[in-house]
Order: C-alpha cells, then structure tokens, then sequence
C-alpha cells in the first residue's frame, strides 16, 4: 500500500466541533422569514376509493392553504424508477398513511388540530397483507400480477445435482421489517418564487433524486429546482428515497401559499408513514457431498415491497446478488420477487436486501453443517470462495482473499473454541452458546449501476489558497465530509485544514450520485482523488506551481491562479474500469467492482428463566481495503453492529391492517446503553484497486451478519432451530414450550 | 414571589387559563423573562422563542433523550417539562456548557474519540454525561452504560462514546 500522511491518520471531523457545541444546523433549527407550517392528511384505510372529504365545525378553514392532487402543476408521481407513487392520492388509496391533502398555516397547534378536523370516506376495497396472499394472487392489488420485479440466476445445471447428493438440505428463513430509526426525524423547509422556482433545505441523503422527482412534479426544468441538504441527524437509507415526497409536499404547500413552508414530521408520523426494510422469505434446497461441500441448490426469494414499486427492484437486486453468501457453489439457481401488499412502500434500509438473504445463507449453512454431522467452523471452511473461483453471478474472484484465514483469526479474538468447551461442560441450565457468521458485501451500484449513474465531482481552489470539494455527497454521521477532505488533501499534499467540503446544493455541486450503496468512500473518493489530481496537474502546468513544493507554495500558487483566472475548478467523472462486464438481462457478470468481506463471532446467554437473549460479546474482523479513517471505520461497524443486534433481538414492528401499531420509541424498542455487548471491532487491511487509495466500501456491511451470527449461537445455547428474526423474549418461550410439548 | 410559589401557582392555573404569563428563569447563567403558556413545552420554547436549537426533538415523549437539559442540575427531558415548573429553576443547555474559545472537556472527548457521528443525540448524550460526571465522577463502565441509558444514539453503537466519558474519567481531558 502506497505510503500516506493523511490517509489511514484519525484527523478530527470536520463538522465534529459544531456537532458537540450544539451549532450544527438541521433543518428544523432553520426558520425563513414568513414560514408557515405544512402537515400531511393520510389515508386511515389500507385500501379503497375516496368518497368524500368533509371539513369540520370549529376550525377557521379560509385561514388554511389546501393541496389536493388537482393542484400539482407537473406530474403527480414521485419520480424514482418506475413513477408509480403518488405525491398525493387521487380519488384513491393503497396503504394507510397515503398522504391525500397537505394543509399549511402560521400556528402549528391550529395545523393539528384541522389534521383531525378532516373526515374521509372511503369505499373500501380487499387489501392484501401477507406475502403469500400477494403471491397466491389473492387479489391484484398492482399491475397484472402483484410481482414488481422478478430475477432468475442460473449458473451451471442444478437440476443434475440431487441424485449424487449425500444430503439434501432444505430450510426457510423470514426476516421482520425495520425501522431506520435515526433519531432525526424526516423535515424539509421548501420557497417557491415565480420567477426562480423551487428551493427545498432539508434532512436527506440525494439530493439529486429530490431534484429529478420536483423536475417531474412541477414540470420545471432543472435549473429551476434547487436542492439543499442540511445537516442531517441519522439516515440508514431511510432519507434516500422518501424526502423526496416531504420535498415535494412542503413545495406545493409554497407554491400556493406564497410563503416558506416547513414540514417536520413527529416521531409517530415518520414511523407510521415512511419507509421499513423489506420483510422477506427465502427458501433454501441444497445438495451436498458426504463430507459437507455444497453441489448445487436453489434458492428462492421474496420480499414484500408494501404498495408501490419505489427501490423495491433494486434491493431485491442485491438482496439476490448476496444470496449465495462468500460461497462457492458450483450449480446454482435463485428465483427472487419482490411482490405488493397494501402496507407503506418498503425502502432502502442499510444492507439493501443483503440483511435479509445473508441471514438465511447463513442460518442455513449451520442447518447443514448438524445435517452432514460436522460443525459450523469446517462446513463453512469446506466452501469458502477463493481466488480465481466465481460467485453466483460468475464473477472470478481476483482479489488474494483468504476467508479461512479470516475465520481463524475471528475464532481466535473470540476465544470461540475455548469458550465453546466451556459452555458445553458447563451447568446447562446457564444456556450460553457461541455463533459465527461469515459474508461479504458488494460495494457500489450493483452491476452497471455506477456506469449509468456516471457520478461527477469537482475540486476547486479558492482564492484564499484553500481548496474546496464539490460533490452531492451527504454528511449524516458516517463521515463523508472527513473522508473525502483525507484525500483530497492526501492527493495535494497539504494539510487536512487545509481542505474543506461544500455543503451540497444542486445549484453549486455536481451530481457525485446518491449516498447510499456503501459507495461514496471507494467510488466518489477516487473521483475527488483524481479531481485533486487534475488540479495540481492545472497548478504545476501553469508554471505557478512546481514540484516538491510546501503547502505555502501550493496556497501562494492556488491564489495567483484564481486571481488571474477567476477560478480554479477541477472535474472528474466515473470511468466504469476494464474488465467490469455486467449482462442486466442474465444477470450475470461482475456485479460490484468491490466485495468487502467478514467473519463475525456473538456469544450469547438464554436466560432460561425470562427467556431473554444477552450477548456477552461480540467479535466483528473484516477485510475492507484501505482503512480510510480508523475511528470513523471502527464507529461505522459497531453503529452497524448495534443496529443489527436490534434487528435481531428487539425491533418488532407490529402491524395491524398494514399500518404500524407500535410507531413509537415506547414501544418499538431499539438497543440502549445497556444492551450491548463490547462490539469489538478488527481489520484486516488489503489493498482495492477500485478504490481512493486502496478503500473499499464499509457502511453496510455491519448489517449483514450480526443477525445469523446471533441466532446461530441462540441455536448452540439452546438447541432451537429458529429461523424467524426479530426474536424476541416472547418467541422463544413459544419456541421452547412448543419443544417440551 | 419564591420559586416554589410561583410554579404552583402557574401549575395550578395551567389547565384552566389558556393564556401566555410572564416566566422568569436562569438560562446558561443569565436571568431571563420569558412570555409563555404555562403547559407549553421548555423544548419549543428553547427552540422557538430563544433561539436555543442545540436541544432536539427526536420523540416528544421522553424515550431518547435528545431534548435533554439541565434543570438545577438534574438531568430532565425538556420535551416533558411545561413552562409552569421551570419558573426560577436553573436551566444549562449544551450553548452554555463552553466558553466563547474553550471546549468542556466531554465535549473534546465526544470529538476525539468519536463520540459523535449524525450530531442529533450529541447535545443531550454531553449533557447527560455532564450529569452523570457531576454525581458520580469516577464511574465504571456500567455506571456510564446507566447513566446514559436515557439517552438513545443510533448510529455509534455507543463504545465510542463510552470511550469518550472514561477518556475524562480517566484524567486526560481534566474537567
């Protein structure tokens, strides 16, 4: 790896002293002069054609501004892939929640109150609910057959394997949906001016997709939106797709009242009406040898996308892509559906799917390792990928990656064959048991997603002699703005301080893409990095700059430049690398230039007496490339970590009639101080061609394996096969009663 | 009129008179008059009527902590607390935990050891282990892990921000 200064150091984040001084502005700490407030009037039914809208006694309705869907100017969709999601329902619904009329007024406690004050009729129509019904057809809900998007992958000739097959093993795996949870809930302030357009300042994390979806709403050209993002408190995909809705709400609400418009959601609001991961079930039918070593099998997937297609394509995408886990498996067939029911549109959620098939992958592959009378260690040994083999899609493996090494260095951080021992002699009323997970994550877009996406970033010197980069990339915790400002000023060879990074506004950055897909440190940070290139490159060509020089040299140069040329801008856009072939219609090929890869190891106690899970520790160890930042990295995993550990063992959304019951932090219950483990957090770096300096995607990875690594120990611990997450107290009482009778 | 008198007053007429009273409180050390409704939140009058938007609103309803603020030295969620109580108390929000140039010591620890990540819990995550620190100033790590059990982050897993308290603790950011 090449040598660095700035690189691989934990330089301070950048806007870490306005965080902890309280300064840092969200967009509910903004108000504009002559800001009144927005509210969303939602659909109370899952299904149904609107009869009447009535608006009660006591309210003062000549003082409110109303917004139906006859009131948008352009069309009334939230443009995404398939533009089947209405920015306001029209004369019908398909979900609770939908959100029908908008109202806006100066006095937020009156807003609530006309929220309330507005009755609807409905006539309602037969909802669907559950996936299978959604298969089964039992109604047709969307389109002609319920199905949003369906993926087949075929490698080798699994038909040819049973018949030789030592063992046949099959299981079926579900996983609950989500909340994202961030502690900021959604918020968007939007202006509308004649002449100008639309400007929204909110909490996000594309602005470019909330531009392309007001383009389409208002019917304006792109000049004439402009998109801001503010500081914003939390993410996890859950502000990738949704603010665009909020965005174009508070917009409407502008355009007719004439005024700013705010429009905050509470934490019940957001929780009720925003998006979840999807829930799924994936189905596995594996032939194996005698001694454990996969043949061949089938794999069948279906995720539950709620009512309109929004990412539901794309997730189930990846979710597909990582079903086969870090595997080699010689014949494979998977079948993957995302489907409709009328609850809320499921969305992006960090993992994108992954989450959801790595926890069948492997739950199973511990399934087949007590089938083939070996143990969770050697089966997954047995059928590791190596170098120069291909994944399910048939993309080689060209990095030296070494997935036993990596496994027997987690057993040995977490003392797993010791403790093992340990928990087996022990008094087995104390139910403890250890669990591992192994697997791996793409980075980027999948396939030829980054070669459409075509992401620009800029690098500009100022006339001060600083330098500024210039990318749509947002900042909300996982240190984007640190990291992209390390490479720059590693690529330039000045100081960190040196660099600072513009907060992104349509109207001033390029489209570096979306946040999201664990992309932006390993595909926008090599674009700043050779931006920054390009730069010097400018500097040392015009002769104002000249090798081996100081950061003063570099500042003197930088300030000469912009004084004589009026600015110094330097652009680089993605170049897919050679060799990246990805086939959309066989879904075959390279399907990330990158794969992060991990072993995690949980040691988990059952208390047999409430039936609660405590993990006592938990080993995270994985292969990510360059580690950019060490601090960031290690927050980053166990952030993740946490948030999978609540995936696990304590969120359960609870729905009634597709609506969410528990839509508050009462009672939807997410992990405290107290509940977490030591997650401690190791690394293994090798370098990643793809990436600025070595990196590789990290974000989502920590998503992946916590769940199966956790349930697997529940099953060492207790001997219960359970294969349903989340799994709570409760379940395994059920589980355990079920047992003894 | 004392404190204590004045609050229950207020209390006392909170439900039957809708209307704004003058309130007067200590906020980051200076007195100030407020005009508020009895039950209106602390947290929107923070926000709105002073301008103090360090303070945040992540649940209304007293779960995660991000609202929280000093209230004669206890550590109390400002979303729960209507204006009729905190006449005459002593409130410190995360504006007045630092001088003009300084840092308190738990906020350059937050900094340094990651302790903060989104931002939006940071503000009442700092105060709750001011608090913590100023009851109990060498905890261990499951006095850390209670004490700030009322305060929820989702995005760092919250070892780094223990680290950040026992990094105090432990003497190298002296308080």
């Amino acid at each position: 790896m090449a040598e660095t200064h700035i690189i691989g150091t934990a330089v301070p984040r950048k806007e870490g002293r306005d965080k902890v001084i309280g300064r840092a502005r969200y967009v509910d700490d903004m108000t504009l002069p002559r800001m009144i407030y927005g509210a969303t009037v939602r659909s109370s039914i899952p299904r149904g054609k609107i009869r009447k809208i009535s608006f009660g006694p006591d309210v003062p309705w000549d003082e409110f501004v109303i917004v139906a869907a006859k009131d948008i100017p352009g069309k009334n969709y939230i443009a995404l892939i398939l533009d089947d999601q209405p920015c306001l329902a029209d004369g019908a619904v398909n979900h609770p929640e939908e959100p029908i009329l908008l109202l806006a007024h100066p006095d937020r406690h009156l807003l609530r109150r006309a929220v309330d004050a507005i009755s609807i009729e409905y006539e309602p129509l037969p909802a669907l609910f559950e996936l299978e019904d959604s298969e089964q057809k039992k109604e047709i809900i969307w389109g002609t057959d319920n199905i949003f998007k369906s993926y087949l992958i075929e490698k080798g000739d699994v038909d040819s394997v049973w018949k030789e097959a030592a063992h046949i093993v099959e299981g079926e795996y579900f996983t609950g949906a989500q909340e994202q949870l961030y502690i900021e809930n959604n918020g968007m302030i939007a202006s509308y001016d004649a002449e100008t357009g639309v400007t929204v300042w909110g909490s996000l994390q594309c602005p470019y997709y909330v531009n392309k979806a007001l383009v389409a709403l208002f019917g304006l050209p792109e000049e004439k939106i402009r998109v801001v993002q503010m500081e914003t408190g939390g993410a996890f995909g859950g502000k990738e797709e949704y603010p665009s809705m909020i965005a174009g709400h508070a917009a409407l609400l502008a355009m007719k009242s004439g005024k700013p418009v705010k429009i905050i959601y509470d934490r019940s609001e957001d929780m009720a009406a925003t998006t979840k991961r999807h829930p799924s079930r994936t189905r596995h039918r594996t032939a194996v040898d005698a001694g454990g070593k996969i043949l061949g099998g089938e794999i069948e997937i279906v995720m539950d996308g709620g009512a309109y297609a929004t990412l539901s394509s794309v997730v189930l995408s990846r979710g597909t892509i990582h079903a086969g886990g870090p595997y080699y498996w010689p014949n494979v067939r998977v079948r993957a559906k995302a489907v409709a029911t009328n609850m809320p549109p499921h969305g992006a959620f960090r993992g994108f799917g992954a989450p959801q098939t790595i926890f069948a992958m492997e739950r199973h592959m511990d399934c087949i390792a007590k089938v083939v009378g070996t143990s969770p260690v050697e089966i997954r040994k047995r059928n590791f990928l190596r170098p120069g083999q291909t994944t399910i899609t048939e993309q080689v493996i060209r990095e030296k990656i070494d997935l036993s090494y990596l496994l027997d260095r987690a057993l040995e951080l977490s003392n797993y064959t010791e403790k093992k021992k340990q928990f087996e002699c022990s008094d087995r009323k104390i139910k403890k048991g250890m669990g591992i997970a192994a697997f791996l994550h793409g980075a980027g877009f999948t396939g030829s997603g980054e070669r459409y996406l075509s992401s620009v970033v800029g690098v500009e010197g100022v006339v001060d002699g600083s330098v500024r980069v210039l990318v749509s990339s947002a900042e909300f915790g996982q240190g984007t703005n640190t990291v992209l400002c390390q490479i720059a000023a590693e690529e330039l060879r000045i100081p960190y301080e040196m660099v600072s990074i513009a907060q992104p506004d349509t109207t001033a950055v390029p489209n570096s893409g979306p946040t999201v897909a664990s992309r932006t440190a390993m595909i926008v940070g090599k674009l700043v990095q050779s931006a920054a290139l390009g730069l010097k490159q400018t500097l040392l060509g015009s002769g104002l700059l000249h090798e081996d020089f100081s950061p003063a040299d570099f500042q003197e140069a930088c300030r000469k430049y912009v004084a004589e040329h009026g600015e110094l801008k330097s652009h680089s856009r993605y170049d897919a690398p050679p060799g990246v072939f990805w086939d959309d219609t066989k879904y075959r090929g390279e399907a990330y230039a990158a794969f992060a890869w991990a072993v995690y190891v949980a040691e988990v106690t059952v208390d047999p007496a409430t039936y609660s899970v405590a993990v006592n520790d938990f080993v995270a160890l994985q292969e990510v490339g360059r580690v950019l930042h060490p601090l960031l990295a290690e927050g980053q995993i166990a952030g993740g970590v946490a948030q999978a550990i609540g995936f696990a063992l304590y969120e359960r959304v609870v729905w009634r009639d597709g609506r969410m019951l528990n839509n508050q932090m009462t009672n939807y219950i997410m992990p405290t101080s107290m509940d977490l483990p030591p997650i401690r957090v190791f690394f293994e770096e090798k370098g990643n061609v793809h990436g600025a300096y070595g990196a590789k995607g990290i974000g989502e990875l920590p998503m992946d394996g916590p769940a199966p690594a956790i349930v697997n120990a529940i099953e060492d611990a207790t001997g219960l096969k359970i294969n349903v997450i989340p799994l709570l107290a409760e379940d395994i009482c059920q589980a355990m009663r079920n047992g003894k009778n | 009129m004392s404190g204590d008198a004045e609050r229950e007053e207020l209390m006392d007429g909170a439900n039957a008179v809708a209307e704004k009273r003058l309130i007067h409180l200590t906020i980051n050390g200076e007195t100030q008059s407020v005009r508020a409704y009895p039950m209106e939140r602390l947290l929107d009058v923070l926000r709105q009527e002073l301008g103090l938007t360090g303070a945040k609103e992540g649940c209304g309803e007293g779960e995660c902590g991000s609202c929280a603020v000093l209230m004669d030295g206890a550590l109390v969620n400002s979303c729960l607390v209507p204006m009729a109580q905190v006449s005459g108390a002593r409130i410190t929000t995360i504006e007045g935990l630092s001088g003009h140039e300084r840092l308190h010591p738990l906020q350059e620890a937050f900094l340094a050891c990651g302790g903060a990540q989104c931002g939006i819990c940071t503000p009442g995550m700092i105060l709750a282990a001011v608090h913590l620190l100023d009851k109990q100033p060498r905890p261990t790590l499951e006095q850390i892990q209670e004490g700030l059990s009322g305060n929820l982050c989702r995005c760092t897993g919250y070892m780094q921000i223990f680290e950040s308290v026992s990094k105090v603790v432990r003497g190298e950011n002296a308080l």
